[in-house]
């Protein structure tokens, strides 16, 4: 029963922290490949990361892994230590990926509930061969790296050489440890430190000593720290690196005692030494003090601060209160009110994520691929502090990967085509993110060979696709068409791409945020991918009006002025269409009760407003009933009733709340224009 | 069908409960598994380019909801709302949408013995009806939600559907 309350959370935080260590890891490597020599803080911290997810892997008792980091930790011990010369970093790159890669599945898999099944020795025995290798490309180290070995026997079969070891422990320490402010279980986090010093050390006792049965051990540990005392062999600095690399450490107090009953204070020898947060816990630190939360629960807090609001109005403008002179409520309800919109901010500006860790994570298959396609590629990121609804980030990194896989391999040529059409070796993917009104747009861009015109045309005409005659299709038309479903243009299938099964996928997937991909390419010039990124799901400056019996909400970005009309600015054609001449331009004009099919008193134009609004450089005008005002809205999706095909509203982008509990809908503006 | 309603029940902890409700003179019965709330009638939002029966969307405290009204669903005159009128929230496969009805009557225990299935008849309106429930003098049309969500599902009556554009 306590097992099982203890499990959960420790794999939950198990996982959390070792994807993280690993996504840090992953940085780092990729930062640093490209100069072929790690610096050494790096080659610290990958020692250290390693190290931390070989303990708590061995703590949940994941083996394979456990052994896996070790090895890899090993290996950058020799590396750390020793200073080899010649090292193939490519190699070593390779291994310290699939490593990163093998635990990245196995966490995959925990997450899922599956075991962590697969076996890691085959890896293991490579980066032992390349360990090997090493040492025979840097003969000096040869008797360095001898002791190493011994010693790491000695830490191999710990549990063996324990008893022998114990007389031998000379240095009896006191230490305190106090944990980050909410970093949670902490009494775990003791535990993994008892675990590990379990290593080295003897005679430990620690206090609270009934970390794991009792829970008040948690609070206790918050109050006052976790104190150990223990005896090892080895020296203070030795076991003051040890405690730095915990993980959420915020203070340690670290005393060599030299007599065991020595109290603290009367030590003079060794005063404490307090260490506050030195640089490698900085980074771990910064990292730490994010958490992530389930999206369902800001999504359910964003409700909830919506009815606030809504409740908030209904106290402060409660109609029982008209007529009397309240000053101290009036005071009361300024302040409420204040607090309030103070938290609708923060709760919308909670769910905005930058897109950084999206496009960071692009680095890794272009890296990949590059290799085994034998292209040279350099991927630029631009934009990356652009801000984005959580909620589109996670529909965003599929298409995205997919987008610049096959840009790898369909559109950047090899070194020697590119150097034959006299291009640079070195081929570039910009990956660009950049705000546009209320939308966000992400750009792909690759200058590789271009989309082949005359073989998208035939594909097309294959599979059926073409309804005009060929030559009334624009160029435009023509290469969106690779988002068909069934379109791969390219003749053998790779392992990255080419069964076909790919760009309509990323369309759909971009279609189901809402967004618009388009594609633009030109011969041996490369291929521009745009994808735009609506209004949806953010938070968007928007003007309110009335058409009718109803309320509608147009985003400003889309607005570029609103005026009261003259009778004679009206033009009407041979054809019944309506036009709004203004200062000399020439507008259509979209009557919004027609389109909405509503009726509303105010149909002649005097009565109404104009608005122009701008969509993609086409300027058109409507005509609404009143306009109302302009505030920020939460953009709410429409009820998934009318999201299904038979129900779909084309006009509306969505709905939002206004503060009286009432609701807007959104036009879209786009599909309002075509 | 009857053999197919019991499969159904079957399945269920709350099997053989029903929310009843009035509309004009008939009672009419929903699963109870169906409904999440009862509320009362609140301001509609319009929805444009939906049949007219589908009145619009609500803001049930912050989750919005369409909400169709059942008479113009039957394609029975419109009724204005009054106080009794209520909206029963439903969940129906996965979709939210409250049911504006005349007024909620009480749940009822109608075993499956007590459930025959509906005649075949020439005039439409039976595909909203899944059964017709027994209870004491009474009987109660047990409604068939998934029908409700369906365009055009009414037989010989399809001019309902193009009545709202």
């Amino acid at each position: 029963m306590t097992e099982d309350y203890i499990n959960e959370p420790m794999l939950e935080m198990f996982i959390y922290e070792t994807s993280l260590l690993l996504e840090q890891l992953e940085q780092k490597m990729l930062e640093n490949e490209s100069d072929a020599s790690y610096k050494e803080e790096v080659i610290n911290e990958i020692f250290r990361h390693m190290h931390s997810i070989k303990s708590s892997a061995a703590m949940m008792l994941f083996n394979d892994i456990s052994k896996l980091a070790h090895s890899i930790e090993d290996l950058f011990y020799v590396i750390r230590e020793e200073k080899p010369v010649h090292i193939e970093y490519s190699v070593l790159s390779d291994l310290v990926f699939e490593g990163i890669d093998f635990i990245k599945v196995e966490i995959l898999k925990i997450k899922a509930g599956d075991e962590a099944d697969e076996d890691s020795s085959e890896l293991i025995q490579r980066i032992g061969c390349y360990l090997e290798q090493l040492k025979e490309n840097n003969p000096d180290l040869k008797a360095a790296t001898g002791t190493k070995n011994s010693q790491k026997q000695q830490q191999f079969y710990i549990s063996n050489n324990k008893k022998i070891e114990k007389s031998n422990h000379k240095h009896t320490y006191q230490a305190r440890v106090f944990f980050e402010d909410g970093c949670e279980m902490e009494n775990i986090r003791a535990f993994t430190i008892v675990h590990n010093l379990k290593d080295f050390a003897t005679e430990l006792h620690h206090e609270p000593s009934d970390i794991i049965e009792s829970e008040d051990s948690v609070e206790t540990i918050r109050a006052t720290g976790f104190i150990l005392h223990f005896k090892s062999n080895r020296s203070y600095d030795e076991m003051h690196q040890f405690f730095s690399q915990t993980i959420f450490l915020r203070d340690l107090e670290l005393i060599e005692l030299v007599h065991e009953e020595t109290e603290p204070g009367t030590d003079v020898q060794q005063t404490p030494v307090k260490v506050k947060g030195n640089e490698e816990n900085k980074t771990m630190n910064a990292a730490a003090s994010i958490i992530s939360v389930q999206v369902d629960k800001l999504d359910r807090l964003l409700d909830l601060v919506g009815e606030m609001v809504i409740a908030e109005a209904m106290v402060t403008e409660n109609p029982d209160l008209d007529g009397l002179q309240l000053d101290n409520f009036q005071k009361a309800a300024r302040q409420l009110k204040k607090i309030t919109s103070e938290i609708q901010d923060m709760v919308m500006a909670i769910r905005m994520v930058s897109l950084s860790t999206t496009f960071q994570k692009m680095n890794r298959p272009v890296r990949d691929m590059s290799k085994k396609l034998n292209k040279e590629v350099k991927l630029n990121l631009i934009g990356e502090e652009t801000e984005v609804d959580k909620n589109i980030i996670e529909h965003l990194s599929d298409p995205l990967m997919h987008l610049i896989r096959n840009s790898m391999d369909h559109g950047l040529e090899s070194p020697e085509e590119r150097e034959q059409k006299n291009k640079p070796r070195v081929g570039t993917i910009t990956l660009e993110a950049r705000n546009i009104g209320s939308d966000v747009l992400i750009v792909i861009k690759d200058d590789g060979r271009g989309l082949n015109r005359n073989k998208i045309l035939q594909k097309a005409q294959l599979n059926g696709l073409l309804r005009r005659p060929e030559h009334e299709y624009t160029d435009k038309e023509i290469y969106n068409m690779i988002f068909q479903p069934g379109f791969s243009t390219k003749e053998e299938v790779t392992e990255f791409s080419g069964r076909g099964v790919g760009m309509d996928v990323v369309a759909n997937n971009v279609e189901t945020i809402g967004g618009v991909l388009n594609v633009d390419s030109a011969e041996d010039r490369g291929t521009v991918i745009t994808i735009r990124i609506p209004i949806t799901l953010a938070i968007v400056d928007a003007m309110n009006i009335r058409v009718a019996g109803s309320q509608y909400t147009i985003p400003t970005a889309y607005i570029r002025e609103s005026l009261k009309p003259k009778a004679s600015d009206l033009i009407v054609d041979p054809n019944g269409n309506e036009m709004v001449m203004l200062r000399g331009l020439c507008y259509p004009l979209i009557r919004l009760h027609e389109r909405l099919h509503q009726s509303t008193e105010r149909t002649s134009l005097t009565d109404g407003i104009i608005m122009i609004l701008e969509n993609d450089e086409k300027g058109f005008c409507i005509l609404a009933d009143e306009l109302l005002g302009q505030k920020q809205v939460v953009v709410k999706a429409l009820p998934s009733l009318f999201q299904q095909q038979s129900h779909k509203v084309e006009v509306l982008a969505g709905c939002t709340l206004l503060g009286d509990g009432s609701i807007s809908l959104i036009l879209d503006i786009p599909r309002l224009s075509s | 069908m009857s053999v197919n309603i019991q499969d159904e029940l079957e399945e269920d902890t709350q099997k053989g409960k029903f929310l009843t409700f009035i509309m004009g003179e008939d009672f009419y019965g929903i699963e109870i598994n169906h409904v999440r709330e009862i509320i009362g009638i609140q301001p509609i939002t319009e929805v444009p380019d939906q049949p007219e029966y589908l009145r619009g969307i609500i803001n049930l405290r912050g989750k919005i909801i369409p909400v169709m009204d059942i008479r113009l669903r039957f394609g029975k005159v419109f009724m204005d709302y009054n106080d009794r009128t209520c909206i029963i929230v439903v969940d129906i496969e996965n979709i939210s949408l409250g049911l504006i009805v005349d007024a909620v009557s009480e749940v009822l225990s109608i075993p499956d013995s007590e459930i025959v299935a509906p005649p075949e008849m020439n005039k439409g309106g039976h595909h909203f009806i899944k059964g017709i429930g027994k209870v004491g003098a009474e009987v109660k049309l047990l409604l068939d939600c998934k029908t409700l969500l369906v365009k055009g599902s009414w037989d010989g009556n399809e001019q309902l559907d193009t009545l709202g554009g």
